[in-house]
């Protein structure tokens, strides 16, 4: 059987039967890889930018300076070291003296991302692989400015640290690992390492953070993070992604979740892509099915007859695919390499896995059923042509189909809720497009019926006459369109809106800097000082500071808690109250104070931390305020968007508890660069105030978005070119009727101007129903998504209205122009012999 | 009856076909010369394969010939546009396929009512009722052509060539179908058509009775006109 089956596989592809469905194959097999391959090697850049955060993959911190033993222990596993001392120390300029958080630093640091300097205060800056020369620092602009180091640095802008007199070598713009902390205040000086000893500021006693930074292949660095983990010492611990900066982390996990989004749509756009196509491959071999039948063939045996021959087709496929998705990744890989600042790792094997089995699925899954139809074809079909195949035995298999692909999707993204959202959801635009094309098509029929002529202007009524005529065809045609349009609306405008909504979470005029200790006397003059320097009064927050004692009466035991949750109890909490919970604060469970609890008190806590302290609503919370011990019940748990830069707290009260309490206020704002000077102004004239600049970080946190986006971006394509193909053969299954149409109406006399009226206004109906579906499925999904996966407010985008009916006017009409140069070009004859 | 000295209606000068087949070219006809008088009707006989359908599409410009011309009604076809012969068959020309070409979508009415509303004829669904009646096909007006036999899809097939009452008539094996009686009704048609409006019939067929009612017979054998 199978030789015969690899013969009609040539025959059926010199006739050029099956270039179409090998072609929706490849490209599905190639997108998914390509997909595959590109997202599994922008996953593992994305891990390695985050790590820029850290400054390296792994990072460890003391309070004591680090053994031999560990530091040994890391090049001798091959990992690149770096170390370096943090500590606060008092620097002495020309004119005055400044409080520096000083960061001295070996060789090779940072390990991950790069220093940033430039040559004065405001000029342009630019990365560098060194660090500070012996006997040279570098410090930022918030001490250039207290130090009156504005102008060209040269030798004479010299500071004395401890005991030894330094030369300011560079402004210090951009440091990776520069997290925020509010004990990370004063502004930074960074030394080489090796002069430390001499200026005699670090001894024995003094507080002095010591960190090693390790980095390498990523086996390297937990096979390492597992050999030190149960030697840790007091007072040592680790840092790596896992507990990097939520916000970055955020934007990263979103990411992924987008390219996961990305390769899914592919997936279900290919299927589509694949049944189209084999429906048009059975169509066509009805006949010769039932005449092999006639012949003696038995069902069996012609099932498998066919069958053999898609299998052998789609290994082939499934082979070019992969391979041309390695190359397509090449390829992007080479486009982002200058936007994706890290090198891509090499990619692994399983996409290629997945895609052979994705691709082997497909066509299971999506070829299977109408050749399983074909089974169903009787004999008898020769002699009476309307004689078709069964159907319930193709729907069966379309939902086993579906269901596998919906399992891979889950597995491939590794996404539950977006797989189910992706399935459901085209799943359910499938049906309502259906009914929808269904009913356009005879509400069509029913106002033009009777009154269809094809002479002079109302031959397009004759068209759309003949929509309704072929209401079959024509439904699954406008589905078909409609999936594929909606798909690329998806991926254009609603991608775009998506994404738009992620960068605008860290817009321009984002608060980048935070005022701490605040005092309640200093609220008044300070909102005058913003206003006297036309800056906008911002927001300002209680704090109160309160240990987590009890929950449900029942006190707290420290050890009940793995090690984050630990310190977490471990420290004071920061506290605030209010009455309504700011605008960037979203209660998913539990309702807003009320006036009983405003009276009786209440507590709103975030989410996150409610789920690894296991607080719900309901639970009432013990506090140590002050030496005082309050309790309320938790009344609501809030979601907080953390890569929105505003001021969150973990914990809200209602005024009535904390009010009494030791407060002082908190408040985050924008300044623009222009204005950065103010800074140092607002710190000389409240000195007790802290101002801490998030400047650095709020550009890193833009710059890792944009280049994520940049990079789904691209992965995006693929989809579209999925999107594409669907398409095509949508448009492609009912070529071979129109064709013959246009040929006989030719034959009768019908006239180009005739022939080509009638099919555009049938085209230009089928354009807009399709392209209406599509934007409402767009619409409709983009809502899901944004809603349900990612949490954005989602911003309707009008457009989809305008651009899903034109885009789908502009597929048919295009077919329409190409399918009329071919049908009006070769005499009829000819056309009719091509069918 | 045909006029004398009138023109040829329909006129084959040096027709030949040449159709690529692998490295050679294949000769399906060759030096084709034909004239048909206004009211004849012409036979067309000759073996399976001999070029017969060819010659029919090359005479009703539904093909392009490799060599020579064909003049219809004094008009140079293969002069003209695709338009133009469009507009010209639209006026003068019914065509009967061997292979019949219905459209599927269209059930037997619609099929027959199509060059009507082409030709923006106001009362295209009683003419062509009518013209479905005459060949029989009364009580199928609104079948499908799947759901139709061989021969009713030739009889609608038939039906949409008369429908026009075209002044000139081509068809390929109108009768290859049809029983015995069925194909008599039709033949009777066809004359009916060519005593009462002048219209020339062009007939391929192997049916020898048919052939002996047509004014002329010209036989094909290997692409040529063979004598007689
Ligand atoms: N486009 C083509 N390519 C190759 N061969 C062709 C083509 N068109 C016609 N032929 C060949 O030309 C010859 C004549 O074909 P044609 O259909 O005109 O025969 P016919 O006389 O009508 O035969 P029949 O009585 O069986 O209908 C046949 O051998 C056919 O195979
Ligand atoms: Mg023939």
């Amino acid at each position: 059987m199978l030789p015969l089956s690899l013969k009609m596989l040539g025959r059926d592809w010199r006739a050029g039967e099956l270039r179409v469905l090998a072609l929706a194959l490849v490209v599905a097999v190639a997108s998914v890889t390509s997909v595959g391959f590109f997202a599994d090697r922008v996953r593992q850049a994305l891990a390695r930018e985050a790590h820029q955060l850290l400054g390296a993959d792994l990072v460890l911190r003391a309070d004591h300076g680090w053994p031999d033993e560990v530091r040994e222990e890391i090049v001798r596993r091959g990992l690149a070291r770096a170390e370096t001392l943090n500590f606060v120390s008092m620097v002495r300029g020309s004119a005055q003296a400044q409080l520096a958080s000083i960061k001295a630093v070996s060789r090779g640091y940072p390990l991950r991302g790069t220093l940033r300097v430039a040559q004065r205060m405001n000029a342009p800056d630019a990365a560098t692989r060194e660090v500070p020369r012996r006997g040279t620092v570098w410090i930022d602009e918030r001490m250039a400015l207290a130090l009156g180091v504005t102008g060209r640095l040269d030798n004479n802008a010299v500071i004395e640290l401890g005991n030894v007199t330094f030369t300011v070598d560079a402004i210090l713009t951009m440091e990776p690992d520069r997290g925020v902390s509010f004990f990370n205040i004063a502004p930074r000086l960074m030394m080489n390492l090796a002069d430390v000893p001499a200026t005699g500021l670090v001894q024995t006693g003094s507080r002095v953070v010591y960190q090693l930074l390790a980095s390498g292949e990523r086996e390297e660095v937990d096979a390492f993070e597992k050999w030190l983990s149960p030697r840790l010492a007091r007072g040592e611990r680790l840092r790596s992604l896992a507990n990097a900066r939520p916000e970055i982390r955020a934007s990263l996990e979103r990411a992924q979740k987008f390219i996961g989004l990305t390769a899914m749509l592919a997936v279900v756009l290919a299927a589509v892509a694949v049944s189209l196509a084999t429906r048009r491959y059975t169509q066509r071999h009805l006949d010769a099915y039932a005449v092999m039948r006639c012949l003696g063939a038995t069902q069996t045996s012609l099932f498998s007859l066919f069958a053999g021959e898609f299998l052998g087709l789609g290994v082939l496929a499934c082979a070019v695919g992969c391979a041309a998705g390695y190359v397509a990744q090449l390829v992007i890989a080479s486009l982002v390499a200058n936007l994706v600042v890290v090198p891509l790792p090499p990619p692994s094997l399983l996409p290629a896995v997945q895609g052979l089995v994705i691709g082997i699925v497909l066509l299971l899954g999506f070829a299977l059923p109408p050749l399983l139809q074909l089974k169903g074809v009787p004999a008898l079909r020769v002699i009476r042509r309307e004689l078709g195949p069964p159907a319930e035995t193709a729907l069966m298999a379309y939902a086993a189909g579906a269901l596998t692909i919906g399992a891979l999707l889950v597995w491939q993204a590794d996404e539950v809720r977006l797989g189910m959202i992706v399935m459901g959801g085209f799943s359910l635009a499938l049906a309502v497009f259906s009914l929808a094309a269904f009913g356009a098509l005879r509400f069509l029929g029913r106002a033009v019926r009777g009154r269809a002529t094809l002479h002079g202007s109302i031959a397009w009524r004759y068209g759309l006459a003949s929509l309704a005529r072929r209401t079959r065809t024509n439904v699954v045609q406008i589905l078909a369109l409609s999936l594929g349009l909606t798909a690329i609306l998806l991926l254009t405008f609603t991608r775009g809106d998506l994404l738009a909504t992620w960068q605008a979470r860290i817009p321009e005029n984002a608060p980048n800097r935070f005022i701490v200790n605040i005092q309640p006397e200093q609220r008044a003059p300070l909102m005058k000082f913003f206003s006297d320097n036309t800056v906008a009064e911002p927001q300002v927050y209680p704090m109160v500071r309160g240990r987590y004692m009890a929950k449900n009466g029942v006190p707290v035991d420290v050890d009940q808690f793995e090690a984050r949750a630990r310190r977490m109890v471990e420290r004071e909490f920061n506290l605030s109250y209010m009455e309504t919970m700011p605008g960037h604060n979203r209660i998913v469970e539990g309702r807003p104070f009320e006036r009983t609890e405003l009276e009786s008190g209440g507590l709103s806590v975030e989410e996150g931390i409610a789920k690894t302290l296991g607080w719900n609503v309901g639970d009432r919370l013990t506090w140590e305020v002050a030496g005082q011990s309050i309790t309320a019940p938790v009344t609501s748990v809030r979601k907080l968007e953390w890569d929105s830069m505003q001021v969150n707290f973990f914990v809200i009260a209602t005024p009535g508890l904390l009010a009494g309490a030791p407060t002082s206020f908190i408040t985050s704002f924008y300044l623009p660069h222009s204005l950065a000077p103010l800074s140092n102004r607002l710190s000389q004239r409240f000195p007790n105030m802290t101002v801490v600049d998030l400047s650095a970080i709020m550009r890193q946190l833009q710059d890792v978005t944009n280049q994520v986006i940049r990079a789904v971006q691209f992965v995006f394509l693929f989809a579209v070119g999925a999107g594409l193909l669907v398409l095509y053969s949508a448009l492609l299954s009912t070529q071979d009727e129109r064709v013959q149409e246009a040929a006989v109406m030719r034959a009768l006399g019908a006239t180009r101007t005739q022939v080509l009226n009638a099919q555009r206004s049938e085209f230009i109906a089928l354009g807009l129903i399709a392209g209406g579906l599509a934007a409402c499925g767009a619409t409709g999904i983009g809502y899901a998504i944004a809603a349900f996966v990612f949490q954005f407010p989602f911003h309707l985008n009008h457009w989809v209205w305008l651009a899903g009916p034109a885009l789908g006017l502009a597929c048919l009409l295009i077919n329409a122009f190409a399918a009329a140069r071919s049908l009006l070009r070769q005499p009829p004859i000819m056309a009719l012999r091509e069918l | 009856m045909a006029a004398i000295n009138a023109n040829p209606i329909l006129k084959a000068a040096g027709l030949s076909k040449n159709v690529p087949s692998g490295a050679q070219t294949l000769t399906i006809l060759q030096d084709i010369e034909l004239a048909v008088m206004p009211g004849e009707a012409l036979a067309v006989l000759g073996a399976s394969g001999s070029g017969k359908s060819t010659l029919l599409g090359l005479l009703a410009g539904l093909d392009a010939p490799s060599l020579g011309s064909v003049w219809l009604d004094g008009h140079e076809l293969f002069k003209l546009d695709e338009d133009g012969r469009a507009v010209l068959r639209a006026k003068l020309l019914g065509f009967v396929f061997q292979s019949f070409q219905l459209l599927p979508a269209l059930n037997a009415q619609e099929n027959v009512m199509l060059p009507l509303e082409l030709a923006g004829s106001r009362n295209a669904a009683a003419l062509a009722t009518a013209m479905l009646e005459r060949v029989g096909l009364g009580a199928r007006l609104h079948h499908y052509p799947k759901h139709l036999s061989g021969g009713e899809q030739q009889r609608v097939a038939l039906a949409r060539a008369f429908v026009m009452q075209p002044k000139l008539l081509l068809a390929d094996e109108p009768t290859g179908n049809l029983d015995a009686a069925t194909g008599a009704g039709i033949i009777e048609l066809m004359f009916q058509l060519n005593a009462e409006h002048g219209t020339t019939l062009v007939l391929v067929t192997h049916d020898e009775m048919l052939a002996r009612r047509c004014t002329r017979q010209i036989r094909l054998a290997g692409g040529r006109i063979m004598a007689g």
